[in-house]
């Protein structure tokens, strides 16, 4: 087993990058874009700074639409969306794009609800003291959501860890697609094992990371 | 220096209209304390909330320093809240924040500069005696200090007046007469004008000038607290009178000599 673990070795490094190159771009892009559609969605909300209950609705539903799809036919439907913005609908990039796409929403939702469910004093208190809809969300929400916030982005760092295995369907290739052709497909099966291994290890160094920096972020003790 | 018209607040429900605040007028004049007294759901709250605009009042009108407030577009009611400053019952601090930081929070959303903001929030927390306890967050103070911290930022902008929404209803008797003890420093030290709403009328009795009580939306009766010196004075409402004294009177039945059959029975079993 050893002998065929280094024979391939070059080619689970390749498939770690790949999984890498997957997560460090679609996950920042999704906070960076699925947050402001989470304050949104809060902020139009019933609980919102700013109720908008018909706008509310219609992204409420569209986000629901988009997380409705299992990934895997989300991956296949949006091939042409796909082509348009890399320009080719195989290889690691281009399973970048339905990664993204599912994750903004799934983090929107996250921060909406991480922004629900904190105090609405610390807004009342906002308020009174003349802050603008941009300085509460900025200076009082997103501060006090911070901590759970970093536990939102874990768990989704996780969820699209597990989701990236899907990719090997497009030549995306990734850790998860290796253990998928060579475990699977081969009948390989220490091999799978060798890199379900390495997944199980990602994920808790991930998840033991993210729950040790919203610790230290939580001052509520 | 406040001067409230005619307020009138209505919220809706889904039972239909509920009139928080009916054709309420009053005038606090300039550096003085202002009681507002009230049992739960007398509409106290919601009259100290129109006089930043926290709650906008269907009629009426609310003149803080000469300035109709409802007059006033987004941006300038902003910058009128500046000068009056709240202080909550539940304190409202922001947990991951230190006290310092929680301070600095009102100076930051008054445009105030970094440096500047440092140097005066520090002041404020002189003022409340927490000057120790800048780096420390929320959760590691009790709840008198939290309330300090509270008045520590409402006092930062230099506000003119401080709007204080029960601000002894969360914290025990003694922490009660701390508190009281600051804000009528603040008041005399630096000439704020201060309302304060309460249910309990020691409250009142200990720093208010005037008292205003409330019933079902209304101001039924207002006094001078001078007035309470005198032992003859009874005030005019089965409200008012009902709150000056101190008393829980209940009505007390007979104590039972033996354990009512039906629970003898339930006891005998075990």
């Amino acid at each position: 087993m050893f002998d065929r673990l280094i024979e391939l070795w070059p080619e689970i490094v390749l498939a770690l990058a790949q999984t890498g190159t997957m997560l460090i771009v679609s996950i920042p892009l999704a906070i960076l874009l699925g947050t402001p559609l989470g304050i949104l969605l809060y902020g139009i909300g019933p609980t919102g700074l700013h109720h908008r209950p018909r706008l509310h609705r219609v992204l409420d539903g569209t986000v629901n639409v988009i997380r409705s799809f299992p990934f895997l036919i989300l991956l296949i439907a949006i091939i042409p969306i796909t082509r348009f913005i890399v320009g080719s609908s195989i290889g690691t990039a281009a399973v970048i794009v339905p990664l993204t796409i599912n994750a903004i929403p799934y983090f929107a939702r996250f921060v909406e609800q991480n922004l629900s469910q904190l105090d609405g004093g610390v807004v009342e208190a906002a308020r009174s003291m003349g802050a603008s809809r941009g300085q509460i969300i900025r200076d009082v929400l997103l501060v006090e959501a911070r901590p759970a916030l970093v536990t939102s982005i874990t768990i989704m760092t996780v969820s699209f860890i597990s989701y990236s295995a899907m990719a090997g369907l497009v030549g995306g290739g990734g850790i998860g697609d290796f253990a998928i052709r060579y475990g699977y497909y081969r009948y390989e099966t220490d091999i799978m094992i060798a890199a379900i291994v390495l997944l199980v290890v990602i994920v808790q160094i991930v998840q033991v990371s993210g729950s040790r920096l919203s610790r230290s972020l939580d001052k509520r003790l | 220096m406040i001067d409230i018209q005619n307020v009138s607040s209505v919220f809706d429900t889904p039972d239909g209209q509920l009139t928080a605040v009916d054709d309420v007028s009053l005038h606090v004049p300039e550096g003085s304390i202002q009681g507002i007294i009230g049992f739960s759901g007398a509409g106290k709250s919601t009259l100290l909330r129109t006089m930043n605009l926290l709650e906008r009042p269907r009629s009426g009108r609310v003149i803080i320093d000469g300035t109709d407030l409802l007059g006033l577009d987004v941006h300038q009611l902003r910058t009128a809240r500046h000068g009056i400053g709240m202080v909550f019952q539940h304190f409202n601090l922001l947990n991951n924040l230190t006290v310092q930081k929680n301070v600095e929070l009102s100076l930051k959303f008054a445009g105030v500069g970094r440096t500047e903001r440092r140097r005066a929030a520090a002041e404020a927390l002189d003022i409340v005696d927490l000057a120790d306890k800048a780096g420390s967050y929320p959760a590691q103070l009790s709840g008198g200090q939290k309330q300090r911290v509270g008045i520590a930022r409402a006092l930062a902008t230099q506000p003119r007046v401080l709007l204080c929404d029960e601000p002894t209803s969360a914290v025990d008797p003694r922490t009660t007469a701390s508190v009281l003890q600051y804000l009528s420093d603040v008041n005399a030290r630096l000439g704020i004008t201060l309302v304060i709403v309460t249910h309990e009328m020691n409250v009142i009795k200990a720093i208010a000038d005037n008292v205003a009580v409330m019933e079902d939306g209304r101001v039924v009766e207002r006094f001078d607290l001078t007035a309470l010196q005198n032992p003859g004075f009874v005030p005019a409402t089965p409200i008012g009178r009902y709150l000056i004294t101190d008393d829980i009177e209940l009505d007390r039945r007979p104590r039972a000599n033996t354990v009512a059959p039906a629970d003898a029975a339930r006891y005998s079993r075990v």
